[in-house]
């Protein structure tokens, strides 16, 4: 499993180990029932603070990525993947209708947009 | 008992400095900074705690116990290392470890040479034979060879090269793995802290600026950026702890909530802080170029 830390990103480290992990999940590269490492070995692992470790797992049990079980560890819990679907579903739509009330300011129409948006995917 | 550190209101007046009330205390199973400029207060902080210099007030307890009354017993939990040299110079390092290891009944002799074998070092060596960095790695091996719950270091990577310094936190992750062990050391190296510190406890002349969890410590404050017609150096704004101004523009730390309310981000930008930068906003206040 990989996960990369980058020091010059914006994000706090324990976002972007969270982030990864949730994409594991999402990607299936970790599936139900799955045990994480013990906070205390990817801290060492990575070469990171066990606090911020813990809090990427805090962040990853509150959002319902995983499971914490007092004494046994961290394992991935049961997703819902229609549910994430629609979630990341209307997520694209927002962003979609932000970049369409911008290109209307400057009197672009859909038309033009996916046109722009072809251009971009053949790069 | 879950603090293996507790200082309390400590207090100690030396001509022309005083630690100054001081309290602080660190849990099982953590890594904590200790930082500060130089003349702050950290290598007489750790003095006093090892009860190398007699403090004039407040408490301190290690483990639980008063560090005088249960000096001795409190030590051999103790792995202390020294911004210097300390050792006998002609002795090779297995005589100096045989002098040492007498003193502590949980002595692990095998530890000992795995250590010195994974630093690279060569028992037979005398010890002025040693450079800085293997100086401070043969201290490493002695102190981690009675296995204690407690390692406490002055200044551990001063000195050193970044591939030692790496090895060096290396180490101290691996020996916090199990959640038994606690490690205290001071660094004005902030690099050093900023990833494998839980908390970090910051000094100033003297007196305790803050002690908390890192990630709280970064994100309490932040970095603004912007045109001089933004920023009267003149006033007293709500949670500004320092700023530096010059022809082209200031630059401010500030108190995060503060910084969110008073700059709507237009014309200026906002920036995470990092230790170094804390530290220095702090020590130097305000400052006009």
């Amino acid at each position: 499993m990989d996960i990369v830390i980058s020091n010059s990103s914006k994000n706090p480290i324990y976002m972007q180990i969270s982030n990864q992990l949730k994409e594991h999940i999402l990607k299936g590269s970790l599936s139900e029932g799955d045990a994480l490492p013990s906070i205390r070995s990817l801290a060492k692992d990575l070469r990171i603070s066990v606090i911020t470790t813990k809090r990427a797992y805090e962040e990853l049990d509150a959002a319902g990525f995983i499971d914490t079980v007092a004494g046994k560890g961290s394992f991935v819990a049961a997703q819902n993947k229609e549910l994430i679907f629609e979630q990341r579903m209307r997520k694209i739509e927002s962003k979609l209708s932000e970049v369409l009330k911008e290109a209307h300011m400057i009197g672009l129409t859909s038309k033009d947009l996916s046109e722009m948006i072809e251009l971009i995917e053949e790069d | 008992m879950d603090n293996i550190i507790e200082v309390k209101n400590l207090t100690k007046d030396y001509e022309g400095f005083k630690l100054d009330d001081l309290s602080f205390s660190l849990k099982k199973g953590y890594i904590m900074g200790f930082i500060g400029p130089n003349g702050a207060g950290k290598s007489t902080t750790i003095k006093l705690i090892m009860n190398l210099v007699k403090k004039d007030s407040g408490s301190i307890h290690l483990f639980g116990k008063d560090y005088q009354k249960h000096e001795k017993a409190v030590k051999e939990r103790i792995g202390f290392i020294y911004d210097q040299n300390h050792f006998y110079d002609d002795l090779q390092m297995e005589k100096m470890k045989s002098v040492l290891s007498v003193y502590y009944p949980t002595w692990d002799d095998g530890l000992f040479y795995s250590y010195m074998k994974r630093f690279g070092l060569n028992p037979e060596k005398k010890i002025k034979e040693l450079s800085r960095g293997m100086q401070t790695k043969f201290s490493l091996a002695l102190a981690l060879s009675h296995e204690p719950e407690l390692i406490i270091m002055d200044e551990p990577t001063s000195g050193l090269d970044p591939i030692f310094r790496s090895e060096i936190l290396d180490i101290l992750s691996e020996v916090i793995e199990d959640g038994k062990r606690s490690v205290f050391f001071s660094s004005h190296i902030t690099q050093d802290l900023e990833r494998s510190a839980d908390y970090v406890t910051f000094i100033n002349d003297g007196k305790l600026v803050f002690s908390k969890e890192k990630h709280s410590a970064l994100e309490d404050y932040a970095v603004i950026k912007g045109p001089n017609d933004l920023f009267d150096p003149m006033e007293k704004y709500e949670g500004l702890v320092g700023f530096r101004r010059d022809k082209y523009g200031f630059s401010a730390l500030f108190k995060r909530n503060e910084a969110i309310r008073l700059f709507d981000g237009e014309r200026t930008v906002m920036e995470n802080p990092n230790i170094d930068d804390i530290m220095l906003y702090t020590v130097r206040g305000n400052s006009n170029a």
